[in-house]
């Protein structure tokens, strides 16, 4: 196979899954419909982390500030300075970009382990000062957004981001553009740069590269792609609180990636909808779904390392970006 | 109150978050050092050990000090049984590769905690501590147990000292710490050295799990803060060094109760955070540790 | 745990013959009494199907509010049973589904959809934690579903929410916090100083009391705000000016046994008065190892824990089906403490969905009958004590979609609560802070 072949499938099989994203909300029953707007937001947070984790080999437990910083950054000023919903989005991924420069700086002059405990350390206080700042953020009961505060308008068309089918294509057109710019990434020199740093990085560095740099500008792409999605949390679905700044929140895409496939485009999207549905499934009928979520981890890691879709690259698809 | 007396009660009280912190962490720290994994799941053993004790404790009527005692023999010998059983059944398969074993290990920390929501249940349930005795200072009162803490961590923190310095044991541990292929050429059971450092990080965890739970309380979800803590002294302290990890604990303890004595509660915690945070980011290696391979 | 193994729609699982056949007994007396209690009561049960009503209940199974979740699924199970058995609902009878929100507000959210859009339930009820009540009450609200929570937040009332969130079975915690104010500075003492966790709820209890104690002329000396993720609390104490005559505290979470034993390591014998939220204490034992300190301390209590002699029979009845003993612990297990003051919401609140579907003339889940329910239970304006409201006399504001009860005053003798005052509804009151009614339906 040439490499033009394989730029055509990679093209077509991304164009295809956001196509078939498209039209699955003509088809869907309307929980589904709801459900799968959640987990392409929430795709999008994973498709942030694993351009961090699984491509550059940076494994941080504190994503969850990058995506708090989108959903107050939104959060907050639609809520407190009646900002309007693209306003405030805007607001979100500028605070999510500054926040993940600023991490960036700091964390990334450790490695490995390090880098794991300050990241988590980072937004351990991210979480605590937003508690601190109660008197705006309502800590951890946070604030909703009316119906209100989530319509705009646009070319003169009004637009309102509670209505089921504005979320569903906000959500996707979210997620198409994480995914895209996931692609473009990895598919740049970019890109090859940040897996030559996870494959090894003294020799990167021994080859002329300027490592910092480009661990620098991942980081700075995979926190702001996070914020992007915690701002559409915050706008979509209407609320803003600390929970999502706690540690589970940074767990979470670490999961997601982990059984999607951790150095793939497309993984974050299966992964989230498979734990989702997963979850889903089995909440109805045990609470115990933990449980169920523990034992799979740890199958999905003596069975499978790489995840559904690494699964399938190292057996068939060798192409799959 | 007058700022002497505040700042001996802020020292007192680090000292006893020092003493657990530091038998908590020696314990991820062996594991860290010796085998080179981040066990995510150790905060967990720390909750099994605690409500282990709750569950050997209560039923054991007459004078506290008998169930206590037995809590502190039975619940890490059950706990480090488990933390064995999950080595032998799932690290050792993955032959304990960093990335695999922290994500195994969050499987773990799901599993265990579920467990104990579905066998012991959501509530807070304390333990009569083995003596009830109250020290009074000339300003405030304090509790006579929490200084026995202190004083029991220390003969543990000596007692595993003399193991790693003095015995075959401690130099078989410290060869496998220092160069695994080696120690294994030179007929040292590396195999057994994991599984036995394993249980044992775990039942460190546990044993400082029941002396905290006469002043804290046994509930499914107490893992996650010791865990964090923990994490910062072994990174803090550097690897596998047992004065670090002493040292890291006595820090963290102290510094997280002195700097509340002059900010408000919420911002003492954020500052302490972030402080930590940048100790490790500009040593990285750690107070006394050497830098990692 | 055998609940958590049922699978989710509840049925009318551990109950025994000798408990169904009182039940029945005193059900029917709750049905006569019911009807009575709603004027301009219609029975439509002859032109309704026997399709039964759904009620979807959304449960903290997991997560940090697993302790009082279990408690509001015991008294959600007895008062469907209770209704079941007297006819349920204009004839049709209740079926109960229940979901897990991990007392997250994200699963929350997704709950609330689950319930409106695949079981397709007429009402959603029983949120307890305020997190999940803001996360999930969006979702409610565009997907016109009425929505009762028993959070005891301030949260509806503050006028935040929207249209179709309610809170008629407890008292929010602005009205709680006011009518304790008058006794406290009375019988207590009027320098106040506050320890409260750092979070919202802790932030209503120091903004409305500080405020309310001031009102009484007296004052909140020092707010001592701890950080949630706090299991140690000696280090605060220190902050406690010496001449505070009251310590007003309202810790919530498994700290709270920690903040106790260590408050009365740090004063001893000789402290100041003591007054706090039974939050703190709601499922923990009062002869815990380390709580002999709150001997003589004071607390705010939303339904009295342990039986008073003065007890109703209403109060009698509804331990007795929920399987509650007069301690306050479960009939099965002395050790398993209720939430006693929280509970009782579930069971409130389940009644007044009934009332008002038969008010509204409710025949089916469209937009057209939600709305009918939710313009009924705006119109209410009391309800009387009595089997279906044990907790005692309340009025409803339509307006603000909240009510108001009675509170408790206890003081701890003997590792037990005994009552010394309850306090007026009028004493709870305060300026309506929004008219939910103009919003559209």
């Amino acid at each position: 196979m040439t490499p033009a072949d394989t730029t055509k499938r990679v093209l077509m099989l991304h164009a295809g899954v956001i196509a078939a994203l498209f039209l699955a909300q003509f088809v869907l029953p309307e929980y589904h419909h709801g459900v799968l707007a959640r987990v392409m937001v929430l795709a999008a947070y994973a498709t942030g982390y694993t351009l961090l984790f699984g491509y550059t080999g940076l494994l941080s437990l504190g994503h969850a500030m990058f995506f708090a910083a989108g959903l107050y950054g939104a959060g907050l000023t639609v809520y407190h300075l009646g900002w309007s919903p693209p306003a405030g989005f805007g607001a979100g991924i500028a605070a999510g970009l500054v926040l993940s420069v600023m991490v960036g700086f700091v964390a990334l002059r450790t490695t490995g382990v390090a880098f794991m405990i300050v990241t988590m350390m980072l937004a351990q206080a991210v979480y605590l000062a937003s508690l601190y700042f109660g008197e705006w953020t309502r800590g951890d009961e946070g604030i909703v957004l009316t119906q209100a505060m989530r319509t705009f308008e646009i070319a003169g068309a009004t637009i309102d981001l509670s209505l089921p089918d504005e979320r569903f294509n906000a959500a996707l057109i979210l997620y198409a553009c994480s995914l895209l710019i996931c692609l473009a990434v990895v598919r740049a020199p970019l890109g090859r740069v940040m897996v030559a740093i996870r494959e090894n990085e003294d020799r990167t560095r021994m080859l002329g590269y300027d490592t910092f740099q480009a661990k620098l500008m991942a980081l700075a792409l995979s926190g702001t792609l996070s914020a992007a999605a915690g701002a559409s949390y915050a706008l979509l679905f209407g609320y803003a609180g600390s929970t999502f700044a706690s540690i589970h929140y940074s767990i979470y895409p670490l999961l997601w990636v982990l059984l999607g496939g951790a150095a793939t485009t497309l993984g974050p999207l299966i992964g989230t909808l498979a734990i989702t549905y997963m979850i889903d499934v089995t909440s109805g009928f045990t609470s115990a779904y933990l449980l169920l979520v523990g034992v799979m981890l740890v199958l999905l890691v003596l069975w499978s390392p790489n995840g559904l879709l690494g699964a399938l690259r190292d057996r068939k698809l060798a192409w799959l970006p | 109150m007058d700022f002497g007396p505040y700042l001996l009660l802020a020292s007192l009280e680090g000292l006893v978050t020092a003493a657990v912190l530091s038998l908590t962490a020696l314990g991820l720290s062996l594991v860290f050092g010796v085998m080179r994994i981040v066990n995510v799941a150790h905060g967990e053993f720390f909750m099994l050990g605690a409500v282990l004790a709750w569950a050997i404790a209560t039923p054991i009527a007459g004078n506290p000090a008998l169930g206590f005692a037995l809590a502190m023999v039975c619940s890490p010998l059950v706990v480090g049984a488990m933390a064995l059983l999950s080595e032998r059944l799932v690290l050792r398969r993955l032959k304990y590769e960093p990335e695999a074993t922290i994500v195994a290990t969050i499987g773990m920390l799901y599993i265990i905690q579920q467990l104990a929501l579905t066998f012991y249940g959501p509530d807070a349930r304390a333990v009569q501590a083995p003596f009830d005795w109250r020290i009074q200072f000339p300003w405030f009162g304090y509790s006579g147990y929490k200084l026995s803490v202190v004083g029991a961590s220390i003969t543990l923190m000596l007692l595993t000292w003399l193991v790693l310095a003095r015995t075959r044991i401690g130099l078989m541990l410290r060869a496998t710490q220092y160069d695994g292929e080696t120690a294994q050429a030179f007929g040292i059971p590396i195999d057994r050295v994991y599984c036995g450092v394993f249980a044992v990080g775990a039942m460190l965890a546990a044993v400082a799990a029941v002396l905290i739970v006469p002043i804290q309380q046994a509930h499914y979800l107490m893992g996650l803060d010791p865990l964090l803590l923990s994490f910062i002294v072994v990174i803090i302290g550097g690897l596998g060094s047992l004065k670090g990890t002493v040292v890291a604990a006595v820090v963290i303890g102290m510094s997280d109760g002195i700097i509340s004595v002059f900010f408000s509660p919420t911002l003492a915690k954020i500052l302490a955070t972030l402080l930590v945070a940048m100790v490790l980011v500009y040593r990285p290696q750690g107070l006394f540790g050497k830098a990692v391979r | 745990m055998d609940e958590r193994k049922t699978p989710n729609t509840a049925t009318t699982n551990g109950l025994t013959r000798r408990t169904a056949l009182k039940g029945l007994g005193a059900a029917a007396g709750a049905a006569a009494i019911g009807t009575q209690a709603a004027p301009g009561f219609v029975r439509y049960a002859q032109a309704q199907s026997s399709e039964p009503i759904k009620i979807g209940f959304q449960a903290h199974r997991t997560g940090i509010g697993a302790a009082y979740g279990r408690w509001y699924e015991r008294t959600t199970e007895a008062a469907v049973r209770l209704i079941n058995e007297a006819g349920g609902i204009n004839g049709r009878p209740i079926e109960l589904i229940v979901e897990d929100d991990g007392t997250d507000p994200r699963r929350g959210a997704e709950v609330v959809e689950r319930f409106a859009t695949q079981h397709r339930v007429d009402v959603v009820f029983g949120t307890l934690f305020s997190h999940v009540v803001m996360g999930s009450a969006p979702r409610a609200g565009e997907l016109k579903m009425p929505y009762f929570c028993v959070s005891e937040g301030h949260h509806v009332a503050s006028g935040v929410l929207n249209r179709y969130i309610f809170q008629p079975g407890i008292t929010d915690v602005k009205s709680q916090v006011i009518s304790m104010a008058p006794w406290v500075a009375e019988n207590l003492g009027k320098k106040v100083t506050m320890i409260f966790p750092d979070y919202a709820f802790g932030h209503d209890h120091r903004d409305f009391f500080s405020e309310a104690i001031a009102a009484q002329g007296g004052e909140a000396l020092e707010l001592i705000a701890i950080p949630p993720t706090e299991s140690s609390f000696t280090r605060y104490f220190p902050r406690i000016p010496s001449e505070t005559e009251v310590i007003y505290h309202v810790m919530v979470g498994p700290g709270v046994l920690t903040f106790v034993s260590e408050m009365g390591q740090f004063y001893g014998a000789n402290r100041p008065q003591i007054f706090g939220f039974i939050d703190s204490l709601e499922a923990v034992d009062l002869a815990s190892p380390g709580l002999e300190f709150l001997e003589g301390t004071y607390f705010w209590e939303g339904f009295p824990r342990y039986a008073m002699p003065e007890a109703t029979e209403y109060d009698t009845f509804f331990r007795e089906q929920v399987g509650v003993n007069a301690d306050g612990a479960s009939i099965d297990d002395p050790q398993d403490i209720s939430t006693y003051s929280h509970m009782f919401g579930c069971w409130e609140t389940l009644y007044i969905i009934k009332q008002a579907m038969e008010a509204s003339g409710y025949s089916s889940a469209t937009d057209a009958d939600k709305a009918g329910l939710i313009e009924a239970v705006e119109a209410m304006t009391e309800f009387p004590e009595g089997f279906e409201h044990p907790q005692g006399r309340k009025t409803f504001d339509g307006k603000t979609h909240q009510c108001f009860g009675h509170q408790y005053i206890s003081v701890v003798e003997d590792s037990r609560l005994n009552v010394v005052h309850k306090t007026s509804i009028e004493d709870g009151l305060y300026e309506p802070e929004v008219d939910y009614t103009t919003q559209p339906l």
